[in-house]
């Protein structure tokens, strides 16, 4: 920084200064490069053993199966003449990307998830951060009985809870649907329009009471002298929750809300198993649905495709929350 | 939701402000609540629980209905005859007794993954913590980062490559997704940076134990971290449904969940709704009873994870 605008004058003097002290050094630092060099292998040798079985593993499930996406994405089959002669993996560019954005199947799946997800995350953090609040006031009794009650739905697989869902949910079978009917009102789960609620009711009953309780967990380790000192300047009941403990559990708060996200855009297990009830389900929904459509009909490169695309999206995705709410915090 | 909240917020303020600060610390202010915002509370907790409790009763009534019953009369309420046990019997004999089958594999491949996930994710997190080595923070990042992508996105080009390397439709397609759990090093080196001290790591050397001999003495402090990760492991491998779908068409290697969804989707014949309400039910089973019994160790991993 200071060689353009320093003077020959202030440049000249420490020059030699240093080349004097450089070659000094040169034998000090060519030892202990050694010596560096060779308490970095130790430690290498040393570490090796714990680390390498995870992280082989870790290149083998994550790492290569990523790669190996991108580089099939970038490939097509090209079927010669009728399609009786074989066919050919050619480099077709970014001609799968180009697919992909005017594919209205997928793109249709994304709108349906993130309307589902604009709908449900919000409405869920809200009940998970309410339930959590009054876990943890001292207005609530019985704490231990309703942990247990929110964490139930936690410890049933996706699918099975999509099971007694879509019993729940079925026209002909529901006890639902058959209490309504009998009070006069003929209400369908599994119209067109009632299933993204439908679906999103599901994910609010399933995950709620796992935000809950890590909600919980974080309002738990917030300092009583906190909520004292607020108590002290007047601020108590449900003013100091939301104005003092909130901002407290921020990182918590922060997590939910970017697995939650991510979890929208992962949507698969609750509607493909509404699918034995809603017929009209379309068997792309979802982008993961979409993406095993080209897996079954043997549309590899474009099936790759569709994954990096999805896994990207939520890469960004989860950035940008992690950066909104930096940059909140910031200001 | 917060709008209904505000009505009882300033009888409470108005109730509790004036008494001076006690100088014991549970006795503030904020433990002073109203009996009216008391009740409120409970009210809105109980309908929640409600709300979580009912379709999980509605599985467990419907598993002890006969197929005759089950979508007659009340669906929340016992029928007449109780039939469990023939229900239970039906299951176990379906398809030449496919279903125990299948819940063996669950048990396989949760179990089994379970627990060398574990051994896994704590030996990494264990030097990521306490080991230096150069490289050590790319690691930690690298894995850090996968712990944010999700598995059913991962799903697919783990099929295209196994298909690819001819390994899908065997056990270790499955298996070998199931031992890698990014969170769990996570987790562990969390665990073990906080916990375990470095006096003992040196009093080891000095001593002149191995690396792995004085691993063992921490993993042994590492426990409720490993737990934690056992379950969480166990119960995402359990209720895992995309990754063996797509992998296994043989159903004698399928989970209990791919094997209930097939049965689901045949409508009620073969295999009566019954039965596949009893399977589902049956299935539910391992998972409450591994957070029960581990419940005093899942806890605390948990709250750990949330704080930090």
């Amino acid at each position: 920084m200071t060689i353009p605008g320093g003077g020959p004058r202030s440049r000249g003097p420490p020059l030699p200064r240093t080349r004097s002290s450089s070659e000094k050094v040169t034998v000090s630092s060519v030892t202990s490069a050694v010596t560096n060099r060779r308490r970095r292998l130790r430690e290498l040798r040393r570490a090796a053993p714990f680390v390498l079985p995870f992280l082989l593993l870790f290149v083998c499930v994550y790492l290569i199966p990523t790669g190996y996406s991108l580089e099939q994405s970038f490939f097509a089959v090209k079927r010669s003449g009728l399609g009786l002669t074989g066919s050919r993996t050619v480099f077709a560019g970014f001609d799968n990307y180009v697919q992909v954005f005017h594919d209205t199947d997928f793109l249709d799946s994304l709108g349906r998830v993130a309307f589902i997800g604009v709908i449900q995350v919000p409405l869920m953090l809200a009940i998970a951060l309410v339930l959590a609040l009054m876990l943890d006031s001292a207005a609530a009794r019985g704490g231990r009985l309703f942990r247990v009650a929110y964490f139930v739905p936690y410890g049933l697989p996706g699918v099975i809870a999509g099971l007694v869902w879509s019993f729940l949910y079925a026209p002909s079978l529901s006890p639902v649907t058959r209490l309504l009917d009998s009070a006069g009102i003929h209400a369908s789960f599994v119209s067109d329009a009632a299933l993204p609620f439908s679906i999103a009711n599901i994910l609010t009953w399933a995950w709620t009471g796992y935000n809950t309780i890590l909600m919980y967990a974080a309002l738990q380790a917030v300092p009583q002298e906190t909520m004292e000192a607020a108590a002290l300047d007047g601020c108590t009941g449900w003013k100091a929750a939301l104005l003092v403990k909130v901002p407290q559990i921020r990182p918590a708060l922060l997590m939910t809300l970017v697995f939650s996200i991510i979890g929208t855009f992962q949507l698969y297990n609750e509607p493909a198993t509404m699918k034995s009830v809603a017929p009209n389900l379309s068997s792309t929904y979802t982008p993961i649905m979409a993406t095993l459509r080209s897996v079954s009909s043997n549309n590899f490169n474009y099936a790759a495709t569709q994954s990096v695309v999805l896994g990207a999206l939520i890469c960004v995705l989860s950035v940008a929350v992690f950066r909104a709410s930096a940059k909140r915090t910031d200001s | 939701m917060t709008s209904t909240m505000h009505p009882p917020a300033p009888t409470t303020t108005a109730k509790a402000a004036p008494p001076p600060p006690r100088r014991r610390s549970k006795g503030s202010p904020l433990t002073t609540v109203n009996p009216a915002s008391r009740l409120f509370v409970l009210a809105v907790m109980s309908l929640f629980a409600l709300y979580f409790l009912l379709p999980v009763w509605w599985l467990i009534v419907s598993a002890t209905k006969g197929s005759g019953e089950l979508f007659s009369g009340s669906g929340f309420w016992f029928g007449h005859h109780f039939a469990l046990w023939d229900n239970v019997q039906t299951l176990f004999r379906a398809q030449g007794g496919i279903y125990s089958r299948w819940l063996l594999n669950s048990l396989l491949y949760a179990v089994g993954g379970g627990v060398v996930s574990t051994l896994l994710a704590a030996m990494c997190g264990y030097a990521l913590a306490k080991l230096p080595f150069p490289g050590r923070e790319a690691v930690f990042g690298t894995v850090l980062a996968a712990v944010l992508l999700p598995a059913p996105v991962l799903a697919v080009p783990l099929y295209l490559l196994f298909s690819h390397t001819g390994v899908v439709n065997t056990f270790w397609s499955v298996f070998i997704p199931s031992i890698v759990s990014p969170f769990g090093v996570y987790l562990s080196r969390i665990y073990a940076a906080s916990s375990i001290p470095d006096a003992l790591i040196e009093a080891g050397r000095i001593d002149g134990a191995g690396e792995l001999r004085i691993f063992a003495m921490g993993m042994r402090i590492m426990a409720p971290a490993m737990v934690t990760v056992f379950l969480f492991q166990f119960v995402a491998i359990w209720t895992n449904f995309l990754l063996p779908s797509l992998m296994l068409a043989n159903s004698r290697l399928q989970p209990v969940t791919v094997g209930l969804v097939g049965w689901r989707e045949m409508q009620g014949y073969p295999i009566g709704y019954a039965t596949v309400v009893t399977g589902a039910m049956l299935s539910v089973v391992p998972v409450v009873a591994m957070f029960v019994s581990l419940q005093s160790f899942w806890s605390k991993g948990l709250v750990a994870g949330a704080v930090k």
